[in-house]
């Protein structure tokens, strides 16, 4: 067992576990989106920035960040506090996350985060940027004017389901998800319609086809359940 | 031969290779001039990776080009020193002259219009590139003109 502090308090974590998962066995509450427990890590979203006074306060990610003996780990700061609402602020200034017309409203990883960091206003102007949506497909449907590109559909999509249908397209600003070789939905030869995509997709970007306003509710932690299930190798 | 046929051609000696996607790619865009979208699929197969992962390198890097490029490729810089020097001018006379955007080739065939960074010509700034040909010191009604010229010389 490795002994570390976080946030003040003695944890005990297994080697090569990560803070965020030391934390969250010892009910320290650590924000997140891109993270989904049985997925691999991806370090992408930033939202779980932790300091480690012992590496002289530098900050990194918690998901992405493997326990060290005597580390000291702060959970939460001002300065933690503010690089949090500023990220979430980007990620809502990059899309069209209009909450009142979304199909998550009510049920939606980032308006929750959103309200758990106090984020009233956004002081970025917005880009509005004018992406379209995939309906193609019988069942469910993508809108890209709602992802925040956490990549949560494509690792359930290659590590659980193994169908690698889904991947990013593109880059920087102009970065979407993609079926297949970047055509329909519905023209994927690889698609299992597993619908895991969808179920861990913490936002209003995939959706099942026929659901309106607030209506979707969706189960990431299938993923986990799964893995649990079917221990990978 | 199909443009798609003979893309299986090139990317054969790289069957079951799935870390050399991008050579593999180099392959095809140095032979043909670009990598031709409905290709996406074989390249899948033979190299031994998802098509999804094909579409991604393909659209990250801007060195591929997934349509037919034209007879002559107009590069121009748009890195600092051109920028500086009135490259956007350039730039937006030569999308007048030429009706296409940045990566279009004209309806006709003849051009395809790219922005570079740096052709490490800076003294000439702004600089463009036609074929192997540089022309230094644009403005937009010069850049225009060497456009118009080519036209006229190779009918």
């Amino acid at each position: 067992m490795i002994t570390l502090e976080i946030a003040g308090r003695q944890v005990q974590a297994l080697p090569g576990q990560t803070i965020l998962e030391a934390a969250e066995a010892a009910g320290i509450h650590i924000p997140t989106l891109c993270n989904l427990k049985g997925l691999t890590p991806r370090g992408a979203c930033r939202l779980c920035l932790v300091e480690v006074t012992s590496w002289r306060g530098k900050v990194v990610p918690s998901c992405a960040t493997v326990v060290e003996e005597g580390m000291t780990v702060v959970a939460h700061s001002a300065r933690l506090r503010e690089l949090r609402r500023t990220i979430l602020e980007l990620l809502f200034a990059e899309r069209n996350h209009i909450c009142s017309v979304c199909v998550s409203n009510g049920n939606c990883e980032l308006q929750d985060l959103a309200c758990e960091l106090g984020m009233d206003h956004v002081r970025v102007p917005y880009r509005f940027p004018a992406l379209g949506m995939d309906a193609s497909h019988a069942r469910y449907v993508v809108d890209h004017n709602r992802c925040v590109l956490c990549g949560r559909c494509v690792r359930a999509c290659s590590e659980i389901e193994g169908a690698m249908t889904w991947g990013f397209a593109h880059r920087g600003v102009d970065t979407v998800v993609a079926t297949d070789a970047g055509g329909p939905w519905v023209d994927s030869s690889t698609c299992t319609e597993c619908g895991k995509c969808v179920e861990a997709c913490p936002t209003g970007a995939l959706l099942d086809k026929g659901t309106s306003v607030a209506e979707q509710v969706k189960d990431p932690e299938v993923v986990s359940r799964v893995t649990e299930r079917r221990p990978r190798a | 031969m199909s443009d798609t046929k003979r893309v299986v051609e090139l990317v054969e000696p790289f069957a079951g290779r799935p870390g050399e996607l991008i050579q593999a790619l180099h392959r095809v865009q140095s032979e043909l001039g670009y990598v031709p979208s409905g290709s996406k699929q074989s390249v899948a197969e033979i190299v031994g990776v998802p098509p999804a992962e094909v579409h991604g390198v393909l659209t990250f890097y801007h060195f591929f080009r997934t349509e037919a490029p034209g007879q002559h490729t107009i590069r121009l810089c748009l890195g600092t020193a051109c920028h500086v020097r009135g490259a956007d001018r350039v730039l937006q006379a030569l999308m007048d002259e030429l009706k296409v955007g940045i990566g279009g080739t004209t309806e006709d065939g003849v051009f395809t219009l790219e922005g570079v960074r740096c052709l490490g010509a800076c003294g000439l700034a702004p600089v463009m590139m036609v074929d192997e040909e540089v022309h230094g010191r644009l403005d937009p009604g010069k850049a225009r003109s060497v456009v118009r010229d080519h036209r006229t010389a190779r009918g």
